[in-house]
């Protein structure tokens, strides 16, 4: 009887663990990527608000080195377009040398506001770097991305405010 | 012979002066850049700052926000800052420290306060000033622990003979106030303690911003000693629906007069105080009052009719202002107001350039005679920058008409303005949806025609207007058959520069003055900063600009009308400004 207590009791316990990535994610403007960025991550399933929002930080922060990494390659095979990399580069270094430490210390430290300042650029960033190629951006997959996650990472910080 | 040796001493002396003077800085910054571990990454601040402020308080470089503990002592004012030393974006908060004989000038000190025990190690954020009865300041602020959990300190100068105040300590009895099981205060939310107030019963209070959920409150705490502090079952005031107080400033005002109140006091014999709430919203990034009357025996604050503490009530600056705190400055009998205004530009260009965040130039605040809202207006001391003025008078303003103003450095610059209206019964007609002044601003620019406006003034404009930021009134009639009048202010930012990656907002404000008597308009003007201030301080809207053309000498100022009816400049008196020391 035990037994089954426990296993109802795991069961139950799992179920709202989910709920709690479901129930935040269902305040965002894309749920399913909202989901799927908590739900992949192990962090995910124990994390109150404000974890969640730090693991989604750490996506922002992954993504702009993936970015960065693509913008130092294209060096090579667009050199036309050094000067729009140039400013990419900027702004990408941007989101990881300030964006991303100044929001996760800020949602550590229950200061949320400056949490979604630094989210909020890192979105501002990713535009005014897809801007520089004036239409024919090698990176728009890159910067839709980015702007997806900060739109859904900007919805989360401002529940903490 | 004698002129050999006096100027080789002379040499020497100032080898000496020198030499120890480089030394006492490697002291100073020995203390702050022990505690701190993560590397800088700010560059220098370059050649190049065409927005770095002439009159404005700034630091050097890196990142500013909250003004703390501002007050005045033996006569000199202090200004503390949080400060970041590490870079342009806020972190790694300290207590920054300046001194003043006039809230103009200001001589830079090292940090006061900055991490150094477990009650703060993790950041020394905002808090107030105190004087004590036997006028001895002390510090509350907040700090954060080794668990990340905002607590409340006090520090007092460690020397009170010296009057800067250079050096504080920290009382072993830290932290004063904490979150804990038994009160089940929110531990990362409870922060920006305001300066103490005492009551009947000798015992101090002081309120520390918080929230439950989405219930915004001023928790009370009282004290007989200043250190041992109980928290009172029932906060000072709290909203549901609002979101965390920041920053909250509470301080009696005087009904009647513009001079101002001691936070402890009860008021002259025969006159009647006011109490004001100030809350900052997380939420919505503003700052808000109300105005009402205190409780004394319940500790209550009761808001007067027709004011809730929300995002309803009367903002101090429709702009980007924040964080704001008042003192009492007992020397000139008046209340002052400083506020924090950040940059508008992306964080990119604030590590760019090194810096980021001002404040506004210092505000004397009193109850308008109506009582109901607060009167600002910029500390008289920074009539002293203004040199070379340029007069014009008693001209016409036609529909669709400028006016250079010529003679003044128009990037840095103070200019007050008084128009007059004539047709008001051409004014049109305010519709029913017309409630939010802000959206009316942003979508009605300037080249929208109403009767009566848009006419104020471009300022940081570029000679053919390709840059311009304007600030600006319209006259509307409230109803159809109305003699009432609804006058708009605007600060309009969306052509201010070149640069896309700006935030442009327009910013908005009813004033509430009869446009049948003149409408004034005085704008500070500073490099990348805009304060202006309509019919006398009734209205105020700060705003930041990174104009591309309009740099400098190559900024002009033109008063506008491009309404239909015309309009009279009565005056119009600019001032060019002179710099200010502000590091």
């Amino acid at each position: 009887m035990k037994k089954v207590m426990m296993v109802v009791m795991m069961v139950m316990v799992m179920v709202s663990e989910a709920s709690m990535i479901e129930q935040t994610c269902k305040e965002t403007p894309d749920f399913n990527l909202c989901v799927s960025l908590l739900d992949s991550d192990p962090r995910g399933s124990s994390a109150d608000t404000s974890g969640l929002a730090l693991i989604l930080i750490d996506k922002i922060k992954g993504l702009a080195t993936k970015t960065l990494k693509e913008i130092n390659g294209l060096y090579k095979k667009r050199p036309e377009l050094r000067r729009a990399l140039d400013e990419c580069s900027r702004r990408y270094k941007t989101i990881l040398n300030a964006d991303v430490p100044e929001a996760t210390e800020a949602i550590s430290k229950g200061v949320p506001k400056f949490g979604e300042d630094g989210v909020i650029d890192a979105g501002v960033e990713a535009a005014v770097c897809e801007g520089e190629f004036k239409g024919k951006s090698p990176l728009t997959s890159l910067t839709k991305s980015m702007q997806k996650i900060t739109n859904v990472t900007r919805a989360i910080v401002r529940m903490l405010l | 012979m004698t002129k050999e040796v006096c100027s080789n001493i002379g040499l020497w002396l100032l080898f000496t002066l020198l030499l120890s003077n480089y030394v006492a800085d490697l002291e100073a910054s020995h203390h702050v850049y022990n505690r701190l571990t993560q590397r800088s990454n700010t560059k220098s601040p370059s050649v190049n700052q065409p927005y770095r402020t002439g009159y404005h308080f700034q630091p050097p470089k890196n990142w500013m926000n909250d003004p703390n503990g501002p007050m005045i002592y033996k006569g000199i004012y202090h200004l503390f800052y949080q400060w970041n030393p590490k870079g342009a974006v806020w972190g790694n908060i300290v207590w920054a420290h300046s001194t003043s004989t006039d809230l103009i000038n200001w001589d830079p000190h090292p940090p006061a306060i900055f991490p150094s025990e477990p009650f703060d190690i993790n950041g020394c954020w905002s808090g107030s000033v105190t004087i004590l009865p036997d006028g001895k300041p002390v510090i509350l602020y907040t700090g954060i622990d080794p668990k990340n959990q905002q607590v409340q300190n006090i520090a007092e100068p460690k020397d009170l003979s010296d009057p800067y105040l250079v050096e504080w300590k920290k009382s072993p009895l830290n932290p004063l106030m904490a979150p804990d099981a038994v009160n089940g205060i929110n531990a990362s939310s409870f922060r920006d303690p305001t300066t103490a107030w005492l009551g009947h019963d000798k015992k101090w209070r002081v309120i520390i911003g918080s929230k439950i959920h989405r219930r915004g409150l001023a928790i009370t705490y009282t004290s007989k000693d200043f250190l041992k502090w109980e928290k009172s079952p029932e906060p000072l005031h709290y909203d549901d629906g609002s979101g965390m107080w920041e920053c909250p400033d509470f301080f009696p005002v005087t009904r009647f007069g513009s001079k101002g109140v001691e936070t402890s006091s009860f008021g002259e014999p025969n006159e009647v105080l006011k109490h004001v709430l100030k809350i900052s919203l997380d939420d919505t990034k503003h700052d808000y009052y109300t105005v009402g009357t205190y409780d004394r025996v319940g500790d209550k604050f009761v808001p007067d009719k027709g004011f809730k503490m929300d995002g309803t009530a009367p903002r101090y600056d429709y702009g980007k202002y924040y964080a704001s705190k008042t003192f009492y400055d007992s020397a000139k009998n008046r209340r002052v107001l400083w506020g924090w205004t950040n940059e508008s530009s992306s964080v990119e260009d604030d590590v760019e350039k090194g810096w980021s965040g001002i404040q506004t130039i210092p505000r004397k605040i009193w109850l308008d005679r109506s009582g109901k809202q607060l009167i600002q207006w910029p500390v008289r001391e920074v009539e002293r920058l203004r040199t070379k003025q340029v007069n014009l008078r008693n001209k016409v303003l036609n529909s669709r008409s400028r006016l250079e103003v010529y003679g003044v450095t128009a990037a840095q610059a103070d200019v007050e303005v008084l128009f007059k209206v004539r047709n008001l019964e051409k004014a049109d007609v305010m519709k029913a949806s017309w409630t939010d002044p802000q959206l009316m601003c942003s979508q009605m620019n300037v080249s929208v025609k109403s009767g009566l406006g848009p006419f104020g003034l471009m300022v940081l404009a570029s000679k053919n207007l390709e840059e311009y930021t304007s600030v600006y009134f319209r006259i509307f009639k409230a109803h159809q058959n109305s003699n009432k009048y609804v006058v708009l202010m605007c600060s309009d930012q969306s052509r201010s520069s070149l640069e896309e990656d700006n935030d442009k907002t327009t910013y908005g404000a009813f004033v509430d003055i009869n446009p049948h008597q003149p409408l004034s308009l005085r704008a500070l003007i500073d490099h990348s900063v805009v304060e202006s201030f309509g019919g006398k301080g009734r209205a105020c809207i700060t705003s930041r600009v990174y104009p591309k053309l309009a740099i400098g000498k190559n900024s002009h100022l033109f008063a506008f009308n491009y309404g239909s009816q015309t309009v009279d400049v009565l005056s119009l008196s600019a001032w060019s400004m002179k710099s200010a020391q502000i590091s």
